[in-house]
This record gives C-alpha cells, structure tokens and sequence, in this order.
C-alpha cells in the first residue's frame, strides 16, 4: 500500500500525526513529512488518517504500475 | 463519449505523475481500447518531491516514494526504454530499443530532466550529482550517509536549498553557491528572497550568492570547486542544482512546436504543430507543457510543480475522450510547496508576474508571513511561510482578479500596507530555474506599434 499527500492541500491540521505517528510527522510548525510505502502494521492506523484528514489531501492505494509486465 | 473516442489506441509517453494520472482518468472516463504507457527510466511510476526532503533526510530509501494507484489503468507498460520520435503521419512513436508503436491519440508527458554540469569530464568526477530521479537520490543519500567532509550544492532554487536544508540537518557542512543575489529569487522575488537568505545562513549553510562555480577539481574523484571571485571551497560531493531542461529533443523531427521551453498547446492541451495549427491527436501535460493561461495575460507559460502535472493530466485526458463541444480548458491556478529549514513555503498563483508585493500578515523579522504579489493593481500571487491556513482566501482573491494591494479585512493590521517593488530578476542570471517559466511577454513590454499621423 503506498500513499501520496497532496501538500498543496494540506494545512497541517496534524489529525494523521495524531492517528498515525509512524507514517506521519509535522517537520516544524507545518511541514509534513511522511511515509509513501506504509508498512503492513500501520494501514489500518494510515486508513484512518485518510478518512479523518480535514482537506482530504492524503491518497492511499496499491502501488501504481503494480501490473508492469 | 461517442464510441469512436471511447475506442482505438492511445499511447502516453512519459511514465511518471502526470502520464499516470492521465491513463487513470483516461479509464475513468470510459476508455475501452488500448493503451501504452512509455517511460525511459525503469521504475513505475514514483513521487520526485520526498527525493529531496525525506529520502535525503535518510527517513525513507529513495526506491520507497512509490505513488499509489487511483485505479486499475489495464495498461501496456513499456519501462526503462525512452520514445526517440514521433511519426505524425503515420501516427507511430518510435522507441530507443528500435520498436514502433501505433497510436490514435497521444500524449505527450515526458517531463524535464536535470540541467547537467556543462563540462561532462568534471560532472564525470566520483562525487558530483544531480537529483531528479530515484537512482540520482538514491547515490545522493548513500553519500550522505557516508558523512562527507563537506557538500558543495551549485544553486539555490527549491531543489538545492531543500538540499542543503537536509544536509544540515544531518550536521553535514554545506556550501551553496548562486549565482543571482540571494536564494529561491528566481521564483519568489526579492523580498521572500531575503528571508530564505537568512534561514540559510541562521542554520550554519555557507552561503555565497554573487558568485558562480568556474571549475570542480579533482583527480577522478571530486576535491573542491573554484569560484568566479578567485576563492575555493574543498568539498567532497557537489550538488548540481541548476534548474531543469524540458525533455523535447526527441521530438525534434516531429513536426510539433517543441523546443527548450516545451511543447506548446492550447487552453485544452492540445498541441501545436510547428506552423501554429492546432492538433486534433495530440496532447501535452504536465512539466514539459508550455500553455495559455488567461489569469497571467494568456502569457504561455510552463510549470515545474508537482499539482499542474496531475490537474493538466486530468483535463489533457478528459479531452482526449471527449467531442469539441465538451472539451474543458486548464485553468488551474498554479499552485506549489517547498519546505526546508523547518519552514513551509507555499505558493498560489505565479510570483513572478508581478511588479509590487505586500506584506499582508505576519513579518519578514519571525520569518512567519504571507506575502502578496500584484501586477498593474491586480493580485496574481501570494506566498505564505508557516501560514498555510491563509493561501485559499488568496487564491480565491487571485481567481477573481482582486485589485492590488489587498482590501483591510486580507491584513492582521490595521495600519495601510506599503507595496514594494517585487524585484523579480532577469532568469538569465540565476544558477538556479524559475520553476515557473514566463514565456511570452508581459504586457506592458509589448512593443506598440505607432500610425503616423494620428
């Protein structure tokens, strides 16, 4: 599972350092710092984040060009 | 969609953010026949901007900044192998590895790359990088890793100050050199300019603006750089920060308007042809796109930022399926992001199209603010550093071609705001790219055309 966040949207309302520590974290008062390959044992915690994000700015999905043959 | 464009082949050349985001929507929409997704580097597609701030910070390894998939695109991809040209007549891109693809409709979103060193043999030199791709920060972050004595980054846009702010972070000694008279001017103008001069500076970077890299020493392996003021830095790796050039060489015999400053096409990301007609069958997204834009004059103007690669991709593919009448124009304000030295740099509309700026909220002394930009008594940009909250009440501000300076009720003060010139310089002199790259005229430098006796 990877995810990108969209920065021009985010407004560092920090619900998914909150939620999701590990994969999320505010570098200063509001540059966000995250993890685009999320280990096994935190998507459950990144879904959450996502779903909880005020300007919806986080994108979780399989790994794009999964299916390069 | 009518059926015609629901079918056929369509090829997308370029297989990063804008020309994934492309064969998503294409499917989205409703596209049933083939699609081709050509790239030259080898890795699915990938996001370029923790390259230069996580990955460098050593939190995350350059091969893990993978971008997540919309949706299924059901795609051919054909990675590791760069398009060498086009066939308009034939509709057929050819391929570096000798073969030839077939399309109905194409798309053009092959980016820029990193302008190298100009002298290969010193560039050659063990410890020189650029940092654009994966494989470039993935060399850049072992070294680093490595502790170096000392990094030498050549220019101070986003990418070398990013760069720079990483290394310090890390407690690594780090030169920068530019050329132009301070850090991120080329994009942000004179006043903001200042103050990313003093994030540096306050942060331990050796920073020498005024002055240009002239010659990197070594024997093999990189031992120094001598600069145009006589002096020297020793330093065991160099960053080459020097902007990017746009990847339109291999379209060179394409008959298309392509040349250093992109592709140009229109409102609808369709391409000109080299005579000025547009297009029916090909279309252009992303960095390498050169477009009107009527908030900025209808000026054709090409953006280097992470957001227009994946709005102009929407509406390039949307347009590729849809008939005349339901085509949409990209309108998209342009918006980016930057942060180093713990700061966050935002930015709405275009800062250089500007004559003055204010500054609305906050102080260039706490380096927390938000700077406004005008042009002719218009708002066309604002820039906010730590105040992220306050760039949507700009932007909507800029949508509307709000008059400049900014009405009280915009202001955290009450005492009148005192436009400046914005000292936005001539990109010719800067190490570092614009990132946005103005390339028509401003208005006001038009030449006017005089009838005698009137």
């Amino acid at each position: 599972m990877n995810i990108v966040v969209d920065l021009n949207r985010c407004q560092a309302y920090a619900q998914c350092a909150f939620l999701a520590p590990e994969v999320f974290e505010l570098h200063g008062e509001e540059a966000l710092l995250y993890v685009p390959a999320v280990p096994e044992d935190q998507q459950e915690r990144v879904h959450r984040a996502a779903v909880a994000c005020p300007v919806q700015a986080i994108l979780v999905g399989g790994a794009a060009g999964a299916d390069v043959r | 969609m009518s059926g015609e464009l629901r079918d056929g082949r369509i090829v997308v050349v370029g297989a990063s953010l804008a020309g994934l985001r492309a064969a998503e929507t294409l499917r989205d929409e409703g596209f049933e026949g083939s699609l081709t997704l050509v790239g030259d580097e080898p890795h699915p597609p990938y996001d370029r901007p923790p390259l230069s701030k996580q990955v460098l910070l050593g939190r995350v390894p350059a091969t893990g900044t993978g971008l997540p998939a919309r949706r299924p695109v059901d795609a051919q991809w054909k990675l590791g192998v760069a398009a060498t040209g086009v066939d308009g007549i034939g509709k057929r891109v050819f391929l570096a590895n000798g073969e030839e693809v077939p399309y109905d409709r194409l798309l053009i979103a092959t980016g820029t790359r990193a302008r190298p060193w100009p002298n290969p043999a010193e560039a050659a030199l063990d410890g020189v990088f650029a940092l654009r791709t994966s494989d470039d920060a993935a060399g850049l972050a072992e070294r680093l890793d490595a502790g170096p004595r000392r990094v030498l980054v050549i220019g101070a846009g986003f990418t070398g100050s990013e760069i720079a702010s990483a290394c310090r972070e890390r407690d690594i000694p780090v030169t920068v050199v530019e050329r132009g008279p301070a850090p991120l001017v080329g994009a942000l103008g004179g006043t903001l300019a200042a103050v990313a001069a003093e994030m540096h500076r306050r942060h331990g970077v050796d920073l020498r603006c005024g002055v240009q890299v002239t010659s990197l020493e070594g024997d093999g392996r990189l031992t120094g750089a001598r600069l145009s003021d006589g002096s020297t830095v020793e330093a065991d790796v160099a960053v080459v920060a020097l902007g990017a050039v746009r990847n339109t060489e291999w379209l060179a015999e394409s008959g298309l308007a392509a040349g250093p400053r992109g592709v140009t096409c229109d409102a609808g990301c369709r391409a000109f042809n080299m005579y000025g007609i547009v297009t029916d069958d090909v279309f252009v997204a992303g960095d390498v796109a050169r477009f009107p834009h009527p908030l900025f004059g209808y000026q054709l103007i090409a953006l280097e930022h992470w957001g227009n690669a994946v709005a102009q991709a929407e509406v390039a593919a949307h347009n590729m399926v849809s008939a005349g009448p339901f085509r949409r124009p990209h309108l998209a304000v342009p918006t980016f992001w930057s942060s180093q030295f713990g700061h966050n740099i935002k930015s709405v509309g275009v800062p250089t199209y500007s004559d003055q700026v204010v500054v609305a909220q906050g102080s260039l002394r706490e380096a927390r603010l938000v700077v406004v930009y005008g042009y002719k008594g218009r708002i066309t940009a604002a820039v906010s550093v730590n105040r992220a909250k306050w760039l949507d009440y700009y932007q909507n501000l800029i949508e509307t071609a709000a008059p400049f300076p900014p009405e009280p009720g915009a202001a955290d003060r009450t005492a009148p705001m005192i436009p400046l010139p914005s000292d936005v310089p001539d990109p010719a002199v800067l190490s570092h790219g614009p990132t946005v790259a103005l390339t028509g005229h401003l208005p006001d430098r038009r030449l006017t055309l005089v009838r005698p006796g009137g």
